[in-house]
């Protein structure tokens, strides 16, 4: 299988949904991505995002939650996928390594 | 806030996102975009739903798009392929794209402004919630065959109406005349328009209460003012419950403050309600024809509101005889017939002939917007050119995609998109262009307009524009381009066919005939202006200033103000009258003569003056003499006007009697005509009767001519204010007044004129780019011509010649069209001018020194050009 790769957004995405665990959808990780960045994104990015983490197998997503102030509509609840866990380890590694390998002299300047 | 849960989000674009989502994302869709629509309605439902709209569309992405089926789209990509070729295009030939968009560009915005404007008009008075249920009662009076429709109505016919036809009613508002008054509060005077006003006006009127309630005309000494007038009057203190002065007559109470009136409303000037009743009461005009019940003085206005169930139509009909049923005898000559003038048709229909209504101002608006789509079907005509023209560049393109395999429709997508392209781009331009000059137009249009950019409706309209405009500019030359035969295409042997060349011309044709229509329509206009401009007045206007005198401040002191005003140096002399220069405001009729037909109803316009009248205005007189203090008799005496002479039939007037009534009346003079209403119509017959007490209502002043004007108003001024200090001075130039009156015609000639202007600049445009195409495919012709001794001259000749004919052409097409229209606009006025050749001459030789001009540009540049380069290339 080709391995997958995922964009910085996409990565704060997938992280999000992991935070929020079993109440991840599109506007509670649109108010989730504001609050801790300040990034206002549209709800239509961050639907579009969660889709194609979906079509790469990173998430997976069920329906649930209607409720009034949603005019009775159900809200697609997104969560990870092996691959995805998998997908945010791999980047993290990388970038502990990166981070790490850094040398000395570039801090003390 | 309550009332949240009840907001709904427009519904037209939920069906779009039904049309285009997938369906197992569209549930979740909705379900998001409202829980967010919830938060924004703090913001207001108009934001909103605009936040709303702009999301929903912003979902509209490939991913969801429930014709995308997951794999790759041919489709998208040609249509990608399609914008970026056009877009190339366009940056390969930066002349034909500039002139393509210019010309669209002025095309469209021209188009949007007569839009805004329509739009503007149209929405004349619909501020008032009632607007379709109010009208005013009006009448049709019959003289000698001929019906007059006239606003003024008797004083006991809103009773009637009250109490015998109530039920069709739901508001009976009876009001004066709307004009200037003088409002006082302590020390502080100002001159504000206003009226009084049954209480129920407030209803109809739907006025918008600040302060106070709409029931404050109750009270019969109280006022409503509008906010503007409580601003200048009270300030930023609390008007309410002041006590204040109307006229420095009548006492009232504040009772309530209204949000003023807009500008699109025919109330707009109403500045101030002060009961009727207070009216009725204060004025022993009024109060003697409430006592008399006198049906047959028409001095008053009457507003109605219908009840929700009856028609305007029915209604008419059921009030029609409602004055003349109660009319003696005697005074029932004239037949007069009420009738409802519906609030819709107050602003743009509202002139009368013979009892007809013949349109107003909504005969401009149909002709502007007829305009506006001929100068967008112009800027249209330029591309069909221009791409046809250019149809061999594009070819050998078309011959390729036929033999990959592409179908006709496709050929056609892909040109409609380089024209919507091509529009799109014009549209930005023109949304600029619009912006930037509004603020200019609007003073010469005389009305405030501006671009609602944030109306979603104005976008949704822009988008139906430019798709139609794209389609017209298009659908030719992409029919005609997807039609070629890719053999001949991609040998090279393609020329552009004859039909294409026929057409091109008849275009050019189309073109000219319009702008050359819109020449000559500007000249017999302007002058038509000129004309009737230059009707002799019959009286000096220059230096002369009128005062309304709304109080009784100056009753019994005319000797007194006179002389004062004479010894102060500012004026030469002084006169009373009970019309303003620029106005006749009373007509009677009930006169005879000897050897009058009896049969013969004569009416005629009075004007009450002062002795001093002639010398003031200076007004010539044919026969006889002027009035004269010295002789007692005069105040008796009649002077006629050289119409009324010609009305009565009567050879020599002076030294006859006339009887109005049962007195009788010696004529002692004739002057000439005085131009005092419409300069377009004649003079009606006019009886000047001398009246110091009654009916003199307006102070007319000759200012000292040997002093600036200022030093003579200054002196005017302060002997006014000495004299009666409690009234403001507020001085009309009658020349100003006198040049309002040519204000209507004057703002057709402006636009007739830009219009033109326009026209003409983007058929130029047109032809410039074709002169500039044809020089540039005959150019081995020319080349050859040149080798064997054609002169400069010759190819200028051949190159031009072309153009010229078909310019000819279009005049020839242009002409009788325009003597047609142009005669059945000034049989509009009753003093015109007549249509002569010259005009015609004019317009032809102006379009042909126009096209000339444009073509010769490149014709002599090719003609210059070395041929032994141009034979060379290849």
């Amino acid at each position: 299988m080709k391995r997958v790769t995922i964009g910085e957004f996409e990565e704060l995405c997938l992280l999000m949904v992991g935070v929020l665990y079993e109440d991840a959808y599109g506007v509670s990780v649109k108010d989730e991505i504001k609050n801790r960045t300040g990034r206002d994104v549209t709800i239509s990015s961050i639907h579009s995002t969660l889709v194609r983490l979906e079509k790469k197998g990173l998430l997976k997503s069920y329906m649930g939650g209607a409720n009034e102030i949603r005019g009775g509509r159900a809200k697609r609840i997104f969560e990870m996928t092996a691959t995805g866990k998998q997908a945010i380890n791999e980047a993290r590694d990388l970038r502990n390594q990166l981070y790490t390998d850094i040398p000395k002299l570039v801090w003390e300047k | 806030m309550g009332e949240m849960n009840k907001q709904q989000p427009p519904k037209w674009i939920n069906k779009i996102l039904d049309w285009y989502c997938k369906e197992e994302y569209v549930g979740e869709i909705y379900g998001d975009l409202m829980e967010l629509y919830d938060r924004w309605l703090e913001e207001g439902k108009f934001k909103a739903n605009a936040k709303y709209v702009l999301n929903a569309i912003l979902f509209m992405r490939l991913y969801n798009s429930r014709f995308n089926s997951g794999q790759n789209s041919n489709k998208i990509d040609m249509f990608k392929n399609y914008f970026k070729i056009g877009y190339r295009n366009l940056l390969r030939n930066k002349v034909y794209s500039a002139i393509n968009i210019s010309g669209l560009t002025v095309g469209m915005a021209i188009t949007m402004f007569i839009g805004l404007w329509i739009k503007a008009e149209l929405s004349y008075n619909t501020s008032h919630d009632n607007y379709d249920r109010i009208a005013q009662v009006i009448q049709h009076k019959t003289y000698n065959g001929d019906i007059r429709t006239n606003e003024a109505v008797p004083f006991p016919i809103g009773d009637e109406l009250e109490t015998k036809y109530g039920d069709y009613f739901k508001h009976v508002v009876m009001t004066g005349w709307t004009y200037d008054h003088i409002l006082s509060h302590q020390n502080l005077r100002i001159i504000k328009k206003g009226n009084y006003m049954d209480v129920q006006a407030p209803d109809l009127l739907s006025l918008e209460m600040i302060k106070g309630t709409r029931a404050g005309l109750i009270d019969p000494h109280s006022i409503l003012i509008s906010e503007s007038t409580a601003q200048s009057l009270f300030g930023d203190s609390d008007a309410m419950g002041q006590v204040m002065e109307v006229d420095n007559e009548l006492t009232v109470k504040v009772t309530g403050i209204y949000k003023d009136l807009p500008s699109n409303s025919s109330f707009s000037d109403l500045h101030f309600i002060v009961p009727w009743d207070l009216y009725v009461s204060s004025y022993a005009w009024v109060t003697s024809a409430k006592e008399r019940q006198a049906w047959d003085e028409n001095s008053y206005q009457l507003f109605v509101q219908i009840s929700d169930l009856a028609t305007m139509a029915d209604v008419s009909e059921r009030i029609k005889n409602v004055k003349y049923d109660r009319l003696e005898e005697n005074q029932k000559y004239s037949k007069p017939e009420m009738f409802l003038h519906p609030m819709s048709d107050w602003h743009l229909r509202s002139n009368w002939e013979n009892g007809v209504k013949t349109g107003g101002l909504i005969q401009y608006v149909w002709l502007f917007g007829i305009i506006g789509i001929f100068v967008l079907t112009l800027a249209c005509v330029n591309f069909m050119n221009l791409s046809t023209a250019r149809s061999e560049k594009r070819a050998k393109e078309v011959g390729i995609r036929k033999s990959f395999g592409t179908l006709k429709r496709q050929l056609v997508q892909q040109f409609l998109c380089e024209s919507l392209l091509v529009v799109f781009l014009a549209f930005l331009l023109a949304i600029c262009l619009v912006a930037f000059i509004t603020p200019y137009v609007g003073t010469m249009i005389g009305y405030e307009m501006d671009l609602p950019l944030n109306d979603l409706y104005f976008w949704l309209i822009s988008i139906v524009f430019i798709s139609i405009t794209g389609f017209l500019a298009g659908s030719y030359p992409a029919l005609y381009l997807s039609s070629l035969k890719p053999i001949k295409a991609l040998k090279g042997t393609f020329k552009v066919g004859k039909t294409a060349v026929v057409f091109r011309r008849a275009l050019v044709v189309f073109q000219f005939s319009v702008s050359v229509l819109l020449i000559i329509g500007t000249i017999v206009v302007l002058e038509q202006i000129q004309y009737t401009k230059d009707r002799p007045l019959g009286y000096n206007k220059d230096g002369v200033i009128t005062i309304e005198l709304s109080t009784s401040d100056f009753e019994g002191k005319y000797n007194l103000l006179r002389n004062e005003l004479i010894s102060s140096g500012g004026i030469v002399d002084m006169t009373e009258s009970s019309s303003p220069m620029t106005q006749v405001e009373n007509t009677n009729g009930g006169f005879s003569w000897q050897g009058k037909d009896p049969g013969f109803k004569p009416s005629f316009s009075i004007i009450y003056v002062t002795h001093d009248y002639g010398n003031t205005v200076n007004w010539e007189l044919a026969k006889g003499r002027d009035f004269s203090r010295d002789i007692s008799t005069d105040s008796t005496a009649y002077i006629l006007n050289e119409a009324a002479v010609k009305y009565m039939g009567m050879e020599n007037p002076v030294g006859q009697n006339m009887k109005w009534g049962r007195n009788d009346h010696k004529i002692i003079g004739v002057v000439k005509n005085m131009l005092m209403e419409s300069p377009s119509k004649p003079v009606r017959p006019t009886i000047y009767i001398i009246d110091y007490i009654h009916n003199t209502n307006y102070i007319t002043l000759k200012l000292n001519p040997d002093q600036s004007v200022r030093t003579s108003l200054g002196q005017v001024e302060s002997v006014l204010n000495d004299i009666a200090p409690k009234v403001p001075f507020n001085p009309i130039f009658v020349d100003q007044e006198y040049s309002k009156k040519f204000e209507a015609e004057e703002r057709v000639a402006s636009l007739a004129g830009i219009f033109s202007i326009l026209a003409i600049f983007i058929s130029c445009l047109g032809l410039f780019g074709l002169a500039s195409f044809v020089a540039e495919q005959r150019r081995k012709e020319i080349g050859i011509r040149k080798v064997l001794g054609a002169t400069l001259l010759n190819l200028w000749k051949m190159l031009t010649s072309e153009f010229v004919v078909l310019v000819i052409l279009s005049c020839l097409i242009a002409s009788p069209i325009a003597y047609y229209a142009l005669s059945s606009w000034l049989d509009n006025y009753e003093y015109h001018i007549s249509i002569s050749w010259w005009f015609f001459v004019v317009a032809t030789i102006s379009a042909l020194a126009i096209t000339l001009f444009t073509v010769s540009f490149h014709s002599i540049r090719a003609a210059k050009m070395n041929p032994a380069k141009s034979l060379r290339t290849e």
